[in-house]
């Protein structure tokens, strides 16, 4: 541990330099008084304001939040059912086919996703807008959820559903009873991390929508391309504190949970 | 009868949104320019049975693919993808391998809060995170500003809009894959093999060398097909910080459909994109694998 401790204090602090100075200077800069993004003029708190007032960013906001819940809940479903597939239903006809498709969404590039998708929907002649985003999301983020959660499911011990089974659980009581608590952590991370992707998706979301449907990432995309602006500033400001508090109250809950658990272990061990 | 329904239902979701999209992509990207042109017509009908699906068959052509022999701008952007894809790869690792090791030796009571800072950036959006490099390197902004300041320079950088200015937000933004993977490689090893290797002579450098960089040999190279395979088709950092003369494919596919509206020369782009794709996705899972064997 002591080896090299200059070197590793300079390399962590040069590295959490790096990663967060530019978040920090954006927050910074968010309230700015001057539209000049890159002089300041003095504290102001004017393109919060503005932004609150523009109609714009308002609906896209809340048609992003709506897609972004309705996709993520889908796709935690899928995706649990898809986990439960992978991991539990043994042999089947199409298996290798079936974890191909669980997988290859993780790497293809967005572009490709977008544009086939784009083209399937026009081919079946469905009109763009919500609809067609929430399936498209849901469809690449329920890979995501099935590989979060099966990676659970593998350290699962079956003989837990199996003696609840023997107890005279039905198989769906057994599952909501037995298997869905213990694998509750990874169902709710996976539908975080599905909610997530849809909240930031710019290039799925650009092919598959319509004129009808603009999500913020489409908004933020086409106003920052004409370079920088305060108001993207104060959104950028305002998300970045969501996800903050969100990752922080996440991590302080899952602590909290792990410590009960070591707790319960302990007890159970403890001879009678 | 209950375990069908479970296989079926993420089962025909996939075929219908994942595999019969992909099959569209190919279809149309072996079709004619002129039958393909929106309004796009669906040109496999499957209800004609057999007969139906040889007629599509033959009538397949590859003068898309032809097309994009011809024109050096398609070769261009592929290749040059792979450069930058390549050299941003190298870059982000030796920026990413010291702080992986730095965190992989600091105290045990320190990593989980380390490890949260590393990943949280991860759950901020993308887009986001690479708009707040706009402001850092415009001519009038801030790195320019502390440079001239400083006096090291005594006009400002052209970085913005630059090839330059795509491999600092490509190293930005994927740095958190590179980390961990290394990071965890490192958590793992053994300290008293260091102090072996010390004791037997070595010195710290070459201890580093032949002890610790071979043991985090997996954590690099998984880190290094992370950042890399997600790169080649990146289409945001080289759209909001490259120039007009940053050529990646992503890019290209994108312009090849919205401006040009050429849907068959996009689809043909997307195919080849793919295909090279598979051979890093292929060698990525095959390291994958062996590390899973040597584990257990």
């Amino acid at each position: 541990m002591k080896r090299f401790s200059w070197f590793n204090a300079t390399a962590l602090t040069l590295g959490f330099a790096f990663l967060y100075m530019p978040m920090i200077i954006l927050v910074i800069y968010s309230f700015n008084a001057s539209k000049l993004v890159t002089v300041w003029a003095g504290f102001s708190t004017q393109w919060y304001g503005e932004l609150f007032r523009n109609e714009e960013f308002l609906n896209a906001a809340w048609v992003t939040i709506k897609v972004a819940v309705m996709s993520s809940s889908i796709a935690t479903v899928l995706g649990t059912m898809a986990a439960l597939v992978l991991v539990r239903a043994g042999r089947f006809s199409g298996r290798t086919l079936f974890s191909g498709m669980i997988y290859a969404p993780l790497v293809m590039p967005e572009v490709i996703t977008g544009l086939s998708l784009l083209l399937l929907f026009i081919g079946i002649g469905l009109d763009r807008g919500v609809l067609t985003i929430v399936l498209a999301h849901t469809t690449f983020s329920m890979c995501y959820v099935s590989v979060v959660v099966s990676s659970r499911l593998v350290s699962f011990d079956q003989s837990l559903e199996e003696a609840a089974l023997d107890l005279g659980c039905s198989a769906f009581e057994a599952f909501r009873l037995v298997t869905l608590p213990i694998i509750a952590p990874a169902v709710i991370s996976g539908w975080l991390l599905a909610f997530t992707l849809s909240l930031d998706d710019l290039v799925i979301a650009s092919f598959t929508t319509g004129p009808s449907a603009t999500t913020l990432p489409i908004k933020i995309f086409s106003a920052v391309r004409l370079g920088v602006s305060p108001e993207i500033n104060a959104l950028s400001t305002i998300m970045i504190a969501i996800v903050t508090i969100g990752v922080i109250t996440a991590s302080l809950v899952t602590k909290q949970a792990a410590v009960r658990q070591a707790r319960d272990a302990r007890m159970a061990e403890r001879p009678a | 009868m209950r375990r069908a329904v479970l296989i079926l239902i993420p089962y025909l979701w996939l075929v219908a949104l994942f595999l019969i999209p992909f099959v569209i992509v190919l279809k149309i990207a072996l079709s004619d320019v002129a039958l393909a042109r929106p309004p796009y017509m669906p040109q496999l009908d499957f209800t004609g049975g057999w007969a139906a699906i040889r007629n599509f068959l033959t009538g397949l052509d590859f003068e898309n693919f032809v097309f994009l022999t011809s024109d050096d701008l398609y070769w261009k952007a592929y290749l040059s993808s792979l450069q930058i894809a390549a050299l941003s790869t190298l870059l982000t690792l030796f920026v990413g391998y010291p702080i992986a090791y730095a965190m992989a030796r600091s105290a045990p009571e320190w990593r989980p809060t380390l490890l949260m800072l590393v990943i949280l950036p991860f759950w901020t959006s993308f887009l986001i995170r690479v708009y707040a490099w706009m402001g850092i390197l415009s001519n009038e902004g801030l790195l320019n500003q502390f440079l001239l300041w400083t006096g090291i320079i005594n006009e400002p950088l052209t970085i913005l809009n630059t090839n330059t200015a795509v491999y600092i937000g490509i190293v930005y933004t994927y740095l958190p894959f590179m980390i961990l993977p290394i990071y965890s490689a490192l958590e793992r090893m053994d300290d008293s093999l260091l102090e072996a290797a010390e004791d037997l002579g070595c010195s710290r450098l070459s201890a580093f060398w032949l002890v610790t960089i071979p043991l985090s040999k997996n954590g690099i190279i998984a880190g290094c097909f992370l950042v890399f395979i997600p790169v080649i088709g990146e289409f945001v950092i080289p759209s909001l910080l490259g120039g007009s003369g940053t050529l990646m494919i992503g890019k290209v596919l994108w312009e090849e459909f919205f401006s040009n509206r050429d849907w068959p020369v996009a689809s043909a782009v997307a195919v080849i994109l793919l295909l090279i794709l598979v051979i890093p996705i292929i060698l990525f899972q095959r390291n994958e694998q062996k590390q899973r064997e040597a584990e257990g």
